[in-house]
């Protein structure tokens, strides 16, 4: 058994906020009550956590863990340490891996894998369609069974309409997310960063905003048709928001995230490096307003990292060359303290809400704090001063524009299944 | 006041005071191009590398002239020479060459910014001769030089700018230059080349965006012409007889101009496209003058980037001047 002693208990399910004992039993908690009131068995574990916020453990619903296929940028192993330490008790996977995962035998391995040398749970996405080629609709009841929790064939969108209304009419029926990397590939052809003042400046080709925001509206008006579970992954545009405004209006079951790079860094900060590319590309100034904004008032469903490690022998070339993606895992929770709890835009427990219960409900789960749920936690300090350095990242890539970042606060224990598996 | 170039990668980030500098460093080395010994010793024993990863031809040759005038070596390499199509990395390849010890690096690359890339990790300077759609700053300083011998100033006059400017180095690298002396600037072009975005890349200089070439002529001093690239007229599709219908610089859209205007074109000319022979070779071309100025200007480059000297430094060219007229009065 272990104890988590006298933290500050944040559930935003309960609207708790409170400092209270939690005791976790295996895989689930056994109690939870005021400080000093629990009463805990002799030899039970016993972790301090005064001064410290207590957390249902953070889900990330986009990451990438690169394995099977491309180890030498990622594997379970190492992506989920980073992930831990991170704060992160659950990561979603994408399936954009060689074998791309459109088959239950990948997802078996993922799987596997996990559980052999993850440090978090591991939640795979299975590909949308076979190969994510856009052809023909993987076998996503065979997934489902193997475990995955979403679809999509992230990376790009599922290529044609009326793929993605087949796609969204059959994860109606088994009751599965469908997962939206919304691209207009063809506006977005050979773009490296988002089309604007200073993509003009420094002479790289751009992609306008109307590049997800075109595809933003198909999906949301064939979720309109379906009446599926849509969920836009990473959206950047403000123009996308206001079509994710317009569904949820309607009272459709559109959800989506935004990644702590989005809310945090703009095209103007982009120079020739390649840890400033990534897609969707940083937006512009407008379009960080409109995410702070929707983050704080709900538009927003969750925090995703949209963790894209590559190996520092792709990443490292010029700017047009490299690929997409930037490390995210070790950086979310700080950034997001720092851009919306400490300058105020948001409160604490809404901010713990969108790394928690926001992504549970798009993947149809619970996230609290209480008797008899999942012992997964995530313990944080809130001012604790720190510095980020990605070479000591356990991650095996080193794509991160946020090195030698300092920062205030940051996971300070994560707990899975009631075991702690990480621990500053 | 002291100048301190390590690299020539950008007009943008270099102040009116050091364009100048740059500027009054080349007149000495326009001289030398009159002469008929136009060899210096300058930089003897020094080696410039050039890298062209994108062809090129005037640029290669207008640097290498450059270098060979100022009496340093040179070591060439050519893309389609090279083991990039082996799969070697810009930064493996930049590499061997210096391992070879080279004093300065010119290279010009496809992809923008490869050059401040490649700076970041090399310690001898690098000096960019045009990369992708960024800048092209000897192309900027080449006419500015240009510019001023022919109006007597590169201050505050009204500058237009025809064709694709959304694909141009040359065009950025004249709007840095020339903006930070007061010049105003009109761009002109079919509309997708022609972003109004252009209007706020360099703040603090006038740029507007026009679609009508009348309009954009009107008055104007200096009209820089721009390679139609024939690669880029099928993305998008256009018709280049809309585009000589529209844009094709004539000398009846020319009298528009200012009666001195003058005519500036980078090279190589699409005759008949963008520009008609009658005006490219016309008294209001400033074509060939260009390509002369180019090697100047690379000279100075050169020079000032491997000597590392400053403004208190005897000019090289003008020290030949001094010793050639003590010889005629011995």
């Amino acid at each position: 058994m272990l104890l988590i002693k006298n933290g500050r208990v944040m559930d935003p399910a309960s609207r708790t906020d409170a400092t209270l004992d939690v005791l976790l039993d295996g895989e689930k908690i056994n109690e939870v009550g005021p400080a000093g009131k629990v009463a805990a068995p002799q030899g039970t574990e016993v972790f301090d956590a005064s001064g410290l916020i207590v957390a249902p453990g953070f889900i990330d619903l986009h990451v990438h863990l690169r394995e099977p296929g491309q180890e030498s940028s990622e594997t379970i192993e190492t992506g989920t340490r980073a992930a831990a330490r991170g704060g992160f008790t659950a990561v979603c996977c994408m399936p954009n891996t060689k074998p791309v995962n459109d088959n239950a035998a990948v997802t078996r391995f993922i799987l596997d894998r996990a559980k052999a040398g993850g440090s978090v749970r591991v939640w795979p996405i299975g590909a949308a369609s076979v190969g994510s080629k856009g052809e023909a609709i993987a076998e996503i009841a065979a997934m489902k069974e193997a475990g995955i929790v979403a679809v999509s064939d992230d990376g790009k969108p599922i290529a044609t309409a009326k793929l993605a209304r087949q796609v969204m009419d059959y994860c109606r029926s088994l009751d599965l997310p469908v997962i939206e990397h919304s691209e207009d590939v063809s506006l977005a052809a050979g773009a490296v960063m988002r089309e604007g003042v200073t993509s003009t400046r420094l002479g790289l080709r751009g992609m306008p905003a109307a590049a997800e925001s075109v595809c933003v509206a198909r999906d949301v008006q064939l979720a309109e048709l379906t009446g599926a579970r849509l969920h836009v992954a990473h959206l950047s545009a403000k123009a996308s928001l206001e079509q994710v405004h317009w569904a949820k209006s309607r009272g459709l079951r559109v959800s989506c995230e935004v990644t702590p790079h989005h809310f945090t860094l703009i095209d103007a900060d982009v120079v020739y490096d390649s840890k400033f590319k990534m897609n969707p590309p940083l937006a512009g100034r407008e379009d960080r307003e409109a995410l702070l904004a929707g983050l704080a008032d709900g538009t927003v469903d969750a925090i995703a990292t949209d963790h894209a490690p590559h190996e520092p022998a792709l990443k490292d070339v010029e700017f047009d060359r490299a690929p997409f993606g930037i490390l995210g895992f070790e950086t979310a929770l700080p950034l997001a303290l720092e851009q919306l709890v400490q300058s105020a835009r948001l409160s604490l427990m809404r901010m713990v809400e969108l790394f928690t219960m926001g992504p549970a409900r798009v993947l149809g789960i619970e996230r609290n704090i209480a008797k008899g749920q999942p012992s997964d936690l995530t313990i944080f300090s809130m001012n604790h001063p720190w510095t980020y350095h990605v070479k000591e990242s356990p991650s095996k890539s080193r794509n991160s524009p946020f090195d030698g970042r300092a920062f205030k606060g940051a996971a300070v224990a994560t707990i899975v299944g009631g075991r702690i598996v990480y621990k500053q | 006041m002291s100048y301190n170039f390590r690299d020539l990668l950008a007009l943008e980030p270099l102040t009116a005071d050091e364009l100048s500098f740059l500027l009054d460093q080349s007149k000495p080395f326009q001289v030398i191009q009159k002469n008929p010994l136009k060899k210096l010793a300058t930089l003897r024993g020094k080696t410039v590398a050039l890298a062209f990863f994108e062809t090129s031809t005037r640029t290669r040759i207008s640097f290498g002239a450059a270098a060979s005038r100022l009496g340093a070596d040179q070591m060439n390499l050519q893309a389609e020479a090279s083991s990039l199509k082996k799969g070697e990395t810009l930064l493996d390849t930049v590499f061997n060459l210096n391992a070879m010890k080279p004093d300065c690096l010119v290279m010009r690359h496809a992809a923008s910014g490869a050059p401040n890339y490649v700076a970041r990790h090399l310690d001898i300077p690098v000096v960019n001769a045009g990369d992708g759609t960024h800048e092209h700053p000897s192309q900027g300083l080449l006419d500015a030089l240009t510019i001023g011998d022919r109006l007597g100033t590169i201050k505050n006059l009204h500058v237009t700018i025809l064709g694709d400017i959304l694909h141009s180095r040359v065009a950025r690298s004249n709007i840095h230059l020339l903006g930070k002396f007061g010049c105003q600037f009109t761009l002109c072009g079919p509309a997708m080349w022609v972003p109004r975005e252009l209007e706020k890349i360099a703040p603090g200089t006038p740029i507007r965006c026009v679609y009508r070439i009348e309009e954009a002529l009107d008055g104007a001093d200096v009209i820089i012409m721009l390679r139609v690239q024939t690669e880029r007229l099928n993305d998008p599709p256009l018709s280049a007889d809309d585009y000589i219908l529209l844009y094709q610089l004539n000398a009846e859209r020319l009298q528009r101009a200012s009666r001195n205007a003058i005519v500036l074109h980078p090279g190589p000319m699409n005759r008949g496209i963008e520009i008609t022979p009658e005006v490219a070779d016309g008294p209001q071309s400033c074509v060939l003058e260009q390509v002369t100025n180019g090697v100047a200007v690379r000279m100075a480059i050169l020079y000032l980037l491997i000597s590392g000297a400053t403004e208190t430094s005897t000019h090289p060219a003008l020290e030949v001047k001094s010793k050639e007229s003590a010889n005629a009065s011995d």
